[in-house]
């Protein structure tokens, strides 16, 4: 469709008298995005980039003018934000399982699937309708089937969870969590994503987004969290937008068997520019584990450095500022290259660290294991387990056991509430105190249900997801962590607020349960149908023939002639032929 | 001679008034073309209905119309895609993020940009035909919604396995040609199309067609009653057939087709005859009322935008400036607004228990209390109440 366009003519006396009353008001929103990239153990390498969005307004005004005016913030989500009075949201997307093991702690933790939380303000009158429609709006904007949560996987967890934004009243009332483990994660969720931010996918580190190359890793995960924040520098409430893509590639499929990286081989793409609306761009490189240069080779070489304590660890990185045109160097393009010389040795066992499967046989009963790890040597903690279990696996909490050390370890705290058939799923939270090096165990038997023929799903024979269980932990940490929230600290160290110097919060996700459950022949209904009528059609048919059939006698009519002969007889009054 | 100059002025006369007349019929030809197909804005639904890997090639034949569709304009927000399974991120898929229509992996047609809005276990009879009459539950947002007026012209695209008169759904359910005839109906007497394009791959796929009795809809179909739809070339990595072979031609012809192109519907009638694809496609056209050879590709396939040249000015109001919003109250809210404990242990120790909310009695409690009571009643009769109580 081709058009010309044709020169407007500007009435010149207008315009000059428009553009003196119009002054545009101060820029109170700013970007900023960064990417980390950390070198694992194995040889896989993990990427992670945040894009933060800061806004000094106010969504749930009353009484005054509704936002109209967005900038950087993406209007969909704003518009989502003030018509259903959410305080914070939090939305991921994951593809793959995190292995703690041979990974260590993400920066950002999520389980497989989608997982929803969301803190709603404390003057909405009615949670549920507010979550329900919020669900289905959010699955049109990130092309998700999120209306699949609905009363039968949404639970109030009562003491996990707790606001990540600054937040006075916790009335548990308010905060709804759901998962969705089958939730499949592709190109139409991403396409959405990368719209929200500012420069979309066309310059700064959006750039580097290919879905080709994305998915083709071990671990994919996409996540959006709003949460209001206080700003040091103003003194006042602002509402952040975290966007953060956490993805493992590993060296067999994507690195071709070579420990070799770079931005080219993981992305296909190099970066050419910053996004010009962003106040900060950074990449970040984890050279901690190579201070004298002897594991790995690092080039383009930066004289950034920068120390941050995330994860209770004192890590020193590499930084490139990409707003700084000297880094992209001569041929206008950054591609960073990392060269395996040595081989690492084994890498430190993260502190905490969970497991979970399903033991016993057959399709009537089984047990679920959940099995917590503390690794460090000498100190004990305290961590809050969230288990949500859908009805149809009927939880027998009288089996309830926790051990530690084959010891009988009791929770300080048990909330349990059990399911309700097709209403509501069983959830039971439990904090449990873990010895220094020791491993506990928590089984529950449960009993499978017979569903209706109707809630089998097109494929019932794949089974049944049960999503993770969530562990909430404050962890010892090894150095000191800072209680400053500034500005200028980097993105990945300053996600959770930190309350306390001696030790960190994590939250590890555990394996998402399949189960099977008895599944009908679905074929039944019309084996049962042609078995009853051919039945009744034998049986009934000739039982009925039997009782009402009579048998009469019919003599055949006789013959034209024998007929003109009786009739002549009749006239005459003879007998008649036979 | 002046006989000859007279006839000669008349002649110049006649051409000076003619020529004027004929310009004018000229714009009014092409004012008439403009407006002949009669329709405003363009919608899409495309529906895959087959789960499993094994059934790839539907999904590619619908992403194959789907990126035709968009490449002719047709913007994401009016097409509605419904795929009913993951392949190109399906842990089967040896190249994750592609649904490929060619073998030899030559044309990726799931790209960078695509948007699907009903998927998986959603893409049923029911939300189908939902999305088709505008009977959705008002929550929906709009990006699942056919939000068609009667100036639309709607395509619609079914692939699939069929049979004679139904087409399976996720292989557990069936829509039949008397639903669908019905849902198109429905459609029309709520004005909610101009016209509709209707094109089926799947085997016996005419029979889809054979009850429609609406006006303005034409129908095109892979195969006749009593033949099968046959697919098209395996790809020996992948692993699984890539496409259907009707929509493997019907691709190849619109990857010709440009936005201004002039190509018509006799055109994509003769797209696959029987050399190519065994099956003998087949079409109907007996509702429709414009001819078939008028009717463009475009108009189905493509996006009309009308657009209106002005040299007027348009005098813009000045822009709305959003009121300042530092309040004086809001610095002492803050002083009181910190962040929380992440994982408060002591206060969790001691939280109260929820106060559990009083429901009345169930069913149960109530049926067993009257039997109770009933039984009491009866033993003991009303009159002996008073030496009871």
């Amino acid at each position: 469709m081709q058009w010309q366009s044709t020169d407007v003519e500007v009435n010149r006396s207008d315009g000059t008298k428009n553009s003196e009353t119009f002054t545009p008001a101060p820029a109170k929103d700013q970007f900023q995005e960064e990417l980390v990239i950390r070198p694992l153990h194995s040889g896989d390498i993990y990427a992670s980039f945040q894009f933060r969005t800061l806004w000094d307004t106010d969504f749930l005004q009353e009484g005054q003018k509704k936002v109209s005016h967005y900038r950087l913030f993406p209007k969909s989500l704003g518009q989502v934000l003030s018509k259903f009075s959410v305080q914070e949201l939090h939305i991921s997307f994951t593809q793959g399982f995190w292995r703690t093991m041979q990974w260590g702690q993400p920066f950002i933790p999520s389980p497989p699937g989608a997982e929803l939380w969301v803190w709603f303000h404390h003057t909405v009158s009615d949670v549920d309708g507010n979550w329900k429609e919020l669900t289905n709006v959010l699955s049109g904007i990130f092309c998700a089937s999120l209306n699949f949560i609905d009363m039968t996987n949404t639970v109030q967890p009562s003491a996990s969870f707790k606001p990540l934004g600054l937040g006075n009243a916790t009335d548990h009332r308010f905060l709804r969590y759901a998962t969705l483990p089958r939730e499949i994660v592709c190109t139409e969720n991403l396409t959405p994503w990368k719209k929200l931010l500012p420069c979309g996918s066309k310059a700064g580190l959006a750039v580097l987004m290919k879905s080709e190359k994305l998915f083709h890793s071990s671990f994919h995960s996409q996540a959006v969290h709003i949460r209001p924040i206080c700003q040091a520098s103003f003194f006042s409430k602002s509402w952040e937008l975290r966007q953060t893509l956490n993805v493992v590639f590993d060296h067999y499929t994507s690195g071709q068997g070579k420990k070799e990286w770079s931005l080219f081989k993981m992305f296909s793409r190099t970066l050419t520019e910053a996004c010009p609306l962003a106040s900060s761009s950074k990449v970040y490189v984890d050279i901690t584990d190579n201070p004298e240069g002897e594991l790995f080779e690092l080039s383009p070489a930066t004289p950034l450095l920068s120390q941050a304590v995330v994860l209770g660890d004192r890590r020193t990185y590499s930084v490139y500022d990409l707003t700084r045109a000297e880094t992209f160097g001569q041929l206008r393009s950054f591609n960073l290259l990392l060269r395996w010389k040595g081989d690492s040795g084994d890498m430190l066992r993260p502190l905490l660290h969970a497991e979970r499967y399903v033991a016993g046989f057959g399709l009537q009963t089984g047990e679920i294991h959940t099995v917590i790890y503390n690794n460090h040597p000498y100190r004990a903690f305290p961590v809050l387990l969230m288990d949500s279990v859908p009805w149809y696996l009927q939880l027998y909490i009288h089996t309830l056991t926790v051990t530690s050390k084959s010891r009988d370890n009791k929770p300080s705290y048990i909330h349990y509430q059990p399911a309700k058939d097709r209403h509501r799923p069983h959830l039971l939270e439990m904090l449990i105190q873990l010895p220094p090096h020791s491993m506990t165990e928590v089984t529950v038997q449960f009993e499978r249900a017979l569903l209706k023929w109707t809630e089998y799903t097109p494929d019932p024979n794949h089974g049944f997801y049960v999503g993770s269980s969530v562990i909430s932990a404050l962890v010892p940490s090894m150095v000191a962590m800072s209680t400053n929230f500034t500005q200028d600290q980097p993105l990945f160290s300053s996600f959770v607020p930190v309350k306390e110097e001696s030790s960190y919060f994590v939250r590890v996700y555990t394996e998402p349960l399949l189960v099977n459950l008895p599944t009908p022949d679905f074929s039944m209904p019309y084996n049962v149908i042609c078995l009853t009528c051919t039945v009744v059609a034998v049986g009934y048919g000739s039982f009925y023939n039997l009782l009402t059939r009579t048998f009469q006698v019919d003599e055949p009519s006789p013959p034209l002639a024998k007929r003109l002969a009786n009739f002549i007889r009749r006239i005459r009054g003879v007998p008649l032929l036979a | 001679m002046d006989y000859y100059n007279l006839m000669r002025i008349f002649a110049f006369i006649h051409l000076l008034v003619s020529i004027p007349h004929g310009y004018s019929n000229y714009v009014e030809t092409k004012a008439g073309q403009f407006f002949s197909s009669g329709h405003t804005n363009n919608w899409a639904v495309l529906v895959c209905t087959s789960r499993f890997w094994f059934n790839y090639r539907h999904v590619a034949n619908t992403l194959s119309v789907y990126r035709s569709v968009k490449r002719l304009g047709i913007p994401d927000s009016h097409i509605v895609l419904m795929l009913a399974d993951d392949m190109a991120c399906n842990y089967r898929n040896p190249k994750p993020a592609t649904v490929f229509s060619h073998k030899n992996m030559e044309l990726n047609v799931y790209g960078d940009d695509v948007e699907v809005d009903y998927r998986g276990y959603e893409v049923t009879v029911e939300n189908f035909l939902r999305v088709l009459t505008g009977r959705l539950p008002p929550s929906t947002p709009r990006s699942k919604r056919l939000l068609s007026d009667d100036r639309s012209n709607i395509l619609i695209y079914l692939t699939g396995h069929g049979g004679n008169g139904f087409l399976k759904f996720q292989d557990s359910e069936e829509i039949s040609n008397m639903e669908l005839a019905d849902a198109f109906e429905q459609m029309w007497q709520k004005r909610r199309y101009n016209e509709l394009l209707f094109i089926i791959d799947t085997c016996q796929g005419a029979s889809m067609y054979e009850r429609f009795y609406s006006p303005n809809l034409m129908a095109l179909a892979s195969s006749q009653v009593g033949e099968d739809s046959l697919s098209h070339q395996p790809d020996l990595a992948i692993g699984v057939h890539l496409m259907d072979k009707y929509t493997f031609y019907l691709l190849e012809f619109l990857e010709e087709v440009h936005p201004a192109s002039q190509a018509n519907m006799n055109d994509l009638f003769k797209v696959c005859p029987q050399s190519q694809c065994v099956s003998t496609p087949g079409h109907r056209t007996d509702l429709f009322q414009r001819d078939p050879g008028s009717v463009l590709i475009t108009d189905f396939f493509g996006s009309v935008r009308k657009v209106e040249i002005t040299k007027d000015t348009i005098n813009l109001t000045s822009p709305v400036e959003p009121p300042i919003q530092r309040s004086g109250s809001g610095d002492i809210q803050i002083e009181s607004l910190t962040y929380v404990d992440q994982l408060p242990v002591a206060e969790i120790i001691h939280q109260k228990p929820k106060q559990k909310d009083w429901h009345p009695p169930d069913g149960f409690i109530l049926g067993l209390w009257t039997l109770i009571l009933l039984v009491f009643f009866q033993t003991y009769g009303i009159k002996h109440l008073k030496h009871i109580f």
